[in-house]
């Protein structure tokens, strides 16, 4: 199949904005009859380099050929126009509407003007039956079938009759097992067609399952290209976050003096599980522990910590606190049972943008004491100017606006929020996304020495050596499952990046 | 399944406008004749037309509160030009549709422009139509001119004996011409689109900014039109006519099964809406011994029970959707 001409060629494609490199030198083939996957941890540029496809942005630098001829899309109207679709990870269709109105509407076969109804019910109809091999009835609102429906007749919209290039961007991400096989069959039948097929995915089973050739970015740049069959997992997560060693070497060394006694057990997870988020797992943590969670982006890291929050509710198992103190339904139990949690969006359910590093600082204490018992002002400011020091947040004004700090100085005051109201867990998504590496280690560094004074921590993060650096115990996913948990002695880079691969 | 669930509503209010019908009957000796059903679209043909207009503003998502200050400077401004300037009726009428029209398509552009809730732009729309109204004359200016006599006076005979007015023909005629345009134009399905997710149809490609404009201009053009028909119906123009008259033409197309999120409803359901609201009054006139209030009782209380109804069926959508 490598023998035929690409259908789709990027060449060179460069793309800049205001600070940021999103690509630079990326090139993609896509050939006709093949299903190509798109890979790459987050901010790798997989969808800077699709909305440069689809034309929602323009390019730099670099060339983009469609059977050979040169093209500029201005608009994602242009490229489909020009056959090229996109079926994007959210569904943008009208709910409301029939099944048949959703494919055609804005294209509604008519006769002076009257839409031909009869006429668009059975046009869709063979349409679902001959490309998708869906069977439903038409003439029922969307909102009637399920998302993986929703999904496919989005499909089917985005196909017209010139389509040559059909873009799936995380189709998969809100699709139960049963909903991926059915949409895999289509994607096989649409591959047998003759379209060429680019599959956005960071689920490596499903990579593996689909698609015959992979392009792999990391960090804006390419970092290869193979044939599905030819790549061992245990390499494509190598491509994926494997890291720069000099980059590695300006952290120090934190791990000696580690706790290496177990306390008392803080948490326990049995079974905990939640239909399409995470598959049941087993955890305990004990005090002064600090649990890592590997996995790549979507794995089920996050959900495992909604889930030991109590932000989202378990459809299976049993979450214990140890001293018989009975389990967690809501956030709010979980912050009466000292249980802090980080967020990784800091921006939008962290910080307050327009509030002082001090007023950001008391939020949550305040919040447990009951809105009328106010923090006397003269106890506020020893708060802040304390944890200004112990923290060493920059600049060290604790009237200054939160909006005006950088990314890693915002971070600690998130943490130094929480730390307030003196968690026995806390758990931190992502602390150190974004940030820069001093801050980075500042951190490791507090995470660290906090969980030899007792306190527990789950620590998620995209980062392996930074998980591997402050865990006494790592849990790794893969695909919603945990499928590994690995301690102290067997702890190194290899072990996690082959239990992530799954090899 | 065998009833379509998006059917529901609408039979439930064509089922509640037919018990409502059958009980006056029964009651009342005289109330099941076909004049007494001829006398509800005489007497409402401007609320019928108006909250026509209205449906479609409703199913894109948005309101519009200026329709009853449009009515009354439609009747303002017909009777000052009819009455006081001399002007042809043949001039007049045409001008104020068009007015009205232009008023419903400028504050559709700042709506679709500015996004600006629809709620505030057409409440300023209700207070500056209202007012026009007095800038043109404080007191009731009474109509005499012939043409409008006429119309106000001409009775159709049907088979049967029994009559209708002009005003109810063109309500009629409006309601069959918005049922068309509703299901069977790009316009209509381009609104429920809207009303259904904005987001999505202008990612499909759909003309939001065109759609959403030509609704409130419709909307405009239909309180003229209704403003007009309530020319005909009181022979006069007034600065307080049809106060708190947008409220009842929600309620109506409210009762007649549309979600106010947009979206969902049909311009037939509005049609028997606008029916039940009639056909309470005609029991109230029946009774002889209730206040007219009763009227807005009932309608409160159907609302309310409405927009439960509604709510339980969309509660019950969502469960399905799992």
């Amino acid at each position: 199949m490598s023998d035929a001409a690409p259908i789709l060629q990027m060449t060179r494609i460069h793309k800049r904005f205001p600070g940021v490199k999103a690509l630079s030198d990326v090139r993609l083939r896509l050939y006709p009859g093949e299903v190509h996957a798109l890979m790459g941890e987050n901010g790798a540029g997989k969808s800077t380099l699709i909305k440069v496809l689809t034309g929602v942005y323009s390019v730099d630098e670099g060339t983009v050929e469609l059977e050979g001829v040169p093209i500029t899309v201005h608009s994602p109207l242009e490229a489909q126009a020009a056959g090229i679709s996109t079926v994007y990870q959210e569904v943008n269709l009208c709910t409301n509407l029939t099944v048949a109105e959703n494919i055609f509407i804005g294209r509604e076969p008519r006769r002076l003007g009257r839409i031909l109804w009869k006429e668009m019910n059975r046009r869709a109809e063979e349409l679902l039956k001959d490309r998708l091999n869906l069977n439903i009835d038409v003439t029922q609102p969307l909102h009637m079938y399920s998302v993986a429906v929703q999904q496919l007749i989005a499909i089917a919209r985005a196909l017209n009759i010139s389509s040559k290039v059909l873009i799936l961007d995380e189709p998969t991400s809100s699709l139960d097992k049963n909903e991926v096989d059915q949409l895999f069959q289509v994607v096989r039948k649409l591959k047998s067609e003759g379209l060429a097929i680019l599959f956005v995915t960071h689920f490596l089973d499903q990579m593996y399952e689909i698609s015959d050739r992979v392009t792999i970015l990391r960090n804006g740049e390419f970092a290869g290209e193979y044939l599905a069959k030819d790549l061992s997992r245990l390499e494509l997560v190598q491509k994926m976050i494997g890291k720069d060693l000099n980059m590695l070497e300006e952290l120090p060394v934190l791990s000696e003096g580690k706790l290496d006694t177990a306390g008392e057990e803080l948490v326990k997870a049995a079974g905990l599980g939640r239909k399409g988020a995470i598959e049941p797992f087993d955890l305990s943590i004990r005090k002064g522990e600090v649990v890592g969670l590997a996995g790549l982006l979507g794995s089920g890291r996050t959900e495992i910590a909604r889930l030991l929050f109590g932000a989202d509710k378990p459809d299976t198992g049993k979450l214990t606190l140890g001293g018989g103190r009975g389990t967690i339904h809501s956030p709010r139990d979980a912050i009466q049972q000292r249980i802090a949690f980080c967020s990784e969006n800091r921006k939008t359910e962290g910080i307050i943008g327009d509030l002082t590093i001090r007023e950001n600082m008391i939020l949550a204490l305040q919040a447990k004491q009951g809105l009328f018992k106010t923090i006397p002002r003269k106890r506020q400011e020893e708060i802040a100017d304390q944890y200004i020091r112990l923290l060493n947040i920059n600049p060290p004004n604790p009237e200054q606006l939160i909006r005006n700090l950088s990314g890693g100085n915002q971070q600690k005051v998130l943490l130094a929020r929480w730390l307030l109201t003196e968690p026995d867990l806390f758990i931190l998504d992502e602390p150190t996304r974004g940030i820069d590496i001093g801050a980075k280690a500042e951190i490791q560094k507090l995470v660290l020495s906090l969980s030899h004074q007792g306190m527990s921590f789950v620590f998620i993060s995209s980062e392996l050596e930074e998980v591997l650096r402050v865990s006494d115990k790592i849990a790794v996913l893969r695909d919603r499952h945990k499928v590994k948990e690995i301690s102290d002695k067997d702890m190194s880079q290899h072990t996690i990046m082959q239990a992530i691969a799954g090899s | 399944m065998f009833l379509k669930h998006k059917y529901v509503p609408i039979l439930v209010t064509i089922t509640l406008f037919l018990a409502m019908f059958a009980a006056g009957s029964f009651l009342y000796t005289g109330f099941f004749s076909l004049q007494v059903l001829m006398n509800l679209f005489v007497d409402n043909a401007f609320l019928l037309i108006t909250a026509i207009g209205m449906s479609f503003v409703i199913l894109s998502g948005g309101i519009d509160l200026s329709v009853g200050s449009m009515i009354a400077l439609t009747t303002m401004v017909s009777a000052s030009l009819v009455q006081q300037q001399g002007w042809s009726p043949a001039v007049v009428i045409p001008l104020v549709l068009l007015m009205g029209a232009v008023f419903g398509s400028g504050m559709g552009a700042m709506i679709h422009y500015f996004k600006i809730q629809p709620f505030i732009v057409t409440l300023a729309g209700m207070f500056l139509a209202r007012g026009f109204c007095y800038v043109i004359s404080i007191d009731t200016i009474t109509i005499d001119n012939a043409f409008y006599t006429n119309v106000a006076q001409t009775k159709i005979t049907l088979p049967g004996g029994s009559f209708i007015s002009i005003s109810a023909i063109i309500a009629l005629a409006v309601a069959a011409a918005a049922i068309f345009i509703a299901h069977y134009t790009r316009f209509g399905r381009n609104v429920y689109a809207l009303g259904g997710n904005e987001h999505s149809a202008l990612l499909m490609g759909l003309p939001v900014a065109r759609t959403k404009i030509l609704v409130y201009t419709f909307s405009g053009f239909c309180s003229a039109l209704a403003g007009v028909v309530f020319t005909f119906y009181m022979l006069s123009g007034y600065g307080l006519h049809a106060v708190g008259f947008e409220l009842d033409t929600i309620a109506a197309v409210v009762i007649g099964g549309t979600l106010l999120t947009g979206g969902v409803g049909y311009v037939l359901g509005t049609f028997f809406g606008v029916l039940i609201q009639g056909v309470i009054q005609t029991i109230i006139s029946f009774n002889g011994t209730l206040s007219s209030w009763w009227t807005k009782i009932v309608i409160g209380l159907l609302l309310f029970t409405f927009i439960l109804f509604q709510r339980v069926l969309s509660a019950r959508r969502s469960v399905l959707k799992q």
